[in-house]
């Protein structure tokens, strides 16, 4: 196992190195944006470049990339927006906000998602359960967008229940109720997907479960129905539902860049989009890096829990 | 009641020899050989959510192809008066829906301002009156059902001697009014639309504080403001003369209806017959118009059909490659498998949205915005699929009749064509079409965050269109609610079809999911 887990993890930074290298020569190739001229010294900002190395040969800056990441963890400063602030502080300070949304949002959806799609299974081919499977395949098809522009619409403009823009610090503190309710209709959009994803999901899994012999030997044991549910079946089906909700779990740290962008959300995802439309080509290295890592590692995460959750399931076995 | 049976003594001529000259034979199968495709088909048949998905699909593709070519307008149409007007279908507004019919609430002014533009026009632009208050300083104010096309009323047009000569014999030849005297100036600063083209009407009130309250004569119209001459050609409009235009009480005073200016003439027209005589159809936008008068349905045909397109053309080369990658990882296994797997697990690391970004800041200046979208679909797309080809490829190639085959003298490529790979082909076309929706959406999710560009002066694309209407969403919901539909629809049943063709493939995954 732990062999398993350290190869992994080996195989992981070799793929991000990969990634990394490709993206770094890939965006060095691209001409430095043009300075905007508008009251600023343009030979300072030449200066500045100069001496940043950006007209050293690639295979040079890349080293310097590296070495600057290696002993002062520095990414580079903002070139194009946050101008000379560090981009790895910007990035942490913008992460709470993308955290935040997440967190709650699933921390609603999952039991939500895996009460109904337990509900669904114990009904299973009965009305309960064919109106939930079919609104799962309606919210999982229907991108999450148009959930957001519903919500916005229907519970920002229409009832005016909630606010249309995020609370600011200086009004209310991250975690206050305030900022919570002006996070709600994000967390909404958000959560659609999520709870529906589960559903789908746990109800397979459970009936899938619910058809086994240990099953029936439990209830002819003499296990009440809830009895046998809850100490046999749903135990069993975790196994597979677990991994999913450990990796949605990780899945918040990347967020998601249309829900951010509709809500205004000053979180990574938003940071990203304005990098990329500015061109900002230290803030873009940055978040391509860190998004390609949670992805990798959420890879990782899942896989190991699966061996953690239930030791039956071998990892790294050949068969 | 029951007959004793005497089995022991059957008399002997009750016997009969069976079959005495017939051919024993079999006899041939009546009924045709159901082979893997009929099966399914079979299947999917019987699926009645996927075959109800599947002619959704037709209907919306149909939809995307034939639109684009007997609509009225095209994507670089634009109208600047028929801006943000509501949908609306000819047939159905008799009956009171459908109709482009807004709820408005205005005071006096407004009030008057929408009514003597029904009066002018002769169309109805206010509905129905629907309710009458008084604010606590006393000012009323009403709330009206207003058609959107209607209230828009008159504008003023500069046209060149030869349009305006040639819209004078339109109007000669159909009898339709088109140009309306010009009005006398006012001196309020009150002005609502076109610039102040609808203010035909003489005012309660001259001041430059005027809210725009209007005079009624005896019968409770309004009093028309036309600037009047002696000159009944006065710029040489030689046409039809609107009613109550019939020289005065002195028989010499005239309305104007045009004034000559350094281009050509400025003339006032009823925008609803102008836009009829510019565009040779009545406005009506089934559903509606954005903020740049586009017109919604047909932009929403175009963008259709351009997710179809790059949906269908990504989701085709993926096939392609995703399958004989797939094949020669499954077949061969060992070391190629290994190095074959560890590139495409390292191309999968990418998240889409960089590779989309890199592809577009590199290529789009080169190969242009569209190319580059499939490019960057088509460089991670196809892993997927080749994990699928290369699953279904380890299932089979150890079984007996591959071996049967190799025993045989098959060749590889005989042995991965034509014996194993059409026993994957279930797999890989459900896979194909599951994948088609995730393209559709990326597509509309990178155009909606302008990573992409789509938008040009005769292309147009659905995530464009929401992101267009998005600042709307309070005013107008309209220009949002048709591309969300429509994708929507799309979205559901794309995975319905792709379920029941999947259900239909491999009846034992049923339920289950990928």
């Amino acid at each position: 196992m732990t062999k398993y887990v350290i190869k992994r993890i080996l195989l992981m930074f070799l793929t991000l190195f990969v990634i990394m290298t490709m993206c770094f020569v890939l965006i060095k190739l691209l001409p430095l944006p043009a300075v905007r001229e508008m009251g600023r010294d343009v030979n300072l900002i030449m200066a500045k470049r100069e001496q940043m190395g950006y007209n050293k040969p690639i295979m040079v800056q890349y080293f310097l990339f590296w070495k600057s990441i290696v002993t002062a963890w520095d990414w580079g400063v903002g070139e194009q927006m946050y101008e000379g602030l560090s981009v790895w502080n910007v990035l942490i300070n913008k992460l709470p906000y993308t955290v935040l949304v997440n967190l709650y949002s699933i921390l609603i959806a999952i039991p939500l998602g895996l009460m109904l799609g337990i509900y669904a299974a114990l009904k299973k081919n009965r009305w309960q359960d064919h109106l939930i499977s079919t609104l799962v395949v309606v919210f999982i098809s229907v991108p999450s967008y148009v959930y957001a522009f519903l919500v916005q619409y229907l519970f920002c403009f229409r009832l005016g229940w909630f606010p249309l823009t995020l609370e600011s610090l200086d009004n209310a503190s991250l975690f206050s109720a305030k900022m919570f309710r002006s996070m709600f209709p994000a967390i909404m959009s958000l959560g659609f997907g999520v709870v529906a994803g589960l559903t789908r999901y746990t109800r397979a899994e459970l009936s899938e479960v619910l058809t086994g012999d240990y099953m029936l030997l439990a209830r002819t044991k003499g296990l009440t129905k809830a009895q046998a549910i809850s100490r046999h079946a749903l135990r069993n089906a975790m196994v597979v539902i677990l991994p999913m909700i450990i990796g949605e779990f990780i899945g918040i740290l990347g967020g998601s860049l249309i829900i951010e962008n509709i809500f205004a959300i000053p979180g990574i995802g938003n940071l990203y989009i304005s990098s990329i439309n500015v061109r900002d080509y230290n803030f873009f290295m940055a978040l391509t890096v860190f998004y390609t890592f949670i992805g990798l590692a959420s890879g990782i995460i899942i896989d190991i829990s699966y061996g953690f959750i239930d030791p039956r399931i071998r990892m790294g076995s050949k068969k | 009641m029951m007959e004793e049976r005497n089995l022991m003594n059957i008399p002997e001529e009750k016997f009969t020899f069976a079959q005495r000259d017939a051919r024993i034979h079999d006899t041939k199968l009546e009924t045709k050989p159901i082979g893997y495709f009929k099966d399914a088909w079979l299947r999917f048949k019987k699926n009645k959510s996927a075959v109800v998905a599947f002619s959704l699909i037709v209907i919306l593709l149909l939809f995307a192809i034939i639109v684009p070519f007997v609509s009225h307008y095209d994507v670089s149409f634009r109208d600047g008066f028929y801006k943000t007007v509501l949908p609306k279908n000819n047939f159905f507004a008799q009956f009171g829906i459908w109709d482009g019919c807004t709820k408005k609430q205005e005071s006096q002014g407004g009030y008057d301002y929408l009514h003597a533009i029904g009066q002018e026009t002769g169309r109805t632009v206010v509905v129905k009156d629907i309710d009458h208050t008084v604010d606590a300083n006393g000012l009323p104010y009403y709330t009206m059902k207003v058609d959107s096309y209607a209230m828009v009323g008159f504008t003023y047009a500069n046209l060149s001697e030869k349009d305006y000569n040639a819209l004078m014999d339109y109007q000669d030849q159909t009898g339709v009014q088109v140009i309306y005297p010009l009005q006398q100036t006012h001196k309020t600063n009150y002005v609502m639309g076109n610039a102040g083209a609808n203010f035909w009407y003489k005012l309660k009130n001259e001041d430059a504080t005027s809210a725009g309250e209007a005079v009624y004569d005896e019968n409770g119209n309004y009093i028309p403001n036309y600037i009047t001459s002696e000159n009944k050609e006065q710029a040489n409009y030689r046409s039809l003369r609107i009613e109550g235009d019939n020289g005065g009480e002195d028989g010499n005073t005239w309305y104007v209806y045009a004034q000559k200016n350094q281009s050509g003439y400025k003339v006032r027209v009823d925008y609803f017959e102008y836009f009829r005589y510019k565009n040779g159809v009545e406005p009506e936008f089934y559903f509606g118009t954005n903020i740049y008068g586009q017109d919604i349905f047909t932009c929403l045909a175009a963008g259709a059909r351009l997710s179809f397109l790059l949906a269908f053309s990504v989701s085709l080369v993926n096939f392609l490659i995703g399958a004989c990658y797939g094949a020669i990882e499954g077949y061969y296994g060992g070391a190629i498998d290994i190095i074959m797997e560890r590139i495409s697990d390292i191309l999968n690391s990418v998240p889409f949205i960089v590779v989309a970004t890199l592809f577009q800041m590199h290529l789009a200046n080169k190969v242009g915005v569209l190319p580059c979208l499939l490019f960057a679909f088509v460089l991670t797309g196809w892993v997927g699929m080749a994990a699928r080809v290369r699953m279904q490829f380890y299932r089979f190639k150890g079984q007996e009749y591959v071996l049967a085959a190799r025993t045989l003298g098959a060749s590889d490529a005989r042995l991965i064509f034509k014996h194993i790979f059409p026993n994957s082909l279930g797999t890989i076309i459900t896979g194909s079409v599951l994948a088609i929706p995730g393209v559709i959406f990326s597509e509309s999710m990178l155009s909606y965050l302008g990573i992409v560009n789509l938008e040009t002066s005769s292309l147009t694309s659905i995530g464009t269109m929401l992101s267009n209407g998005q600042g709307y969403l309070s005013t107008f919901p309209h220009i949002i609610l048709f591309p969300a539909l429509f994708i929507s629809i799309l979205e559901i049943s794309f995975n319905l079809f792709g379920n029941g063709l999947r259900d239909a493939f491999n009846p034992s995954l049923r339920g289950a999911d990928e």
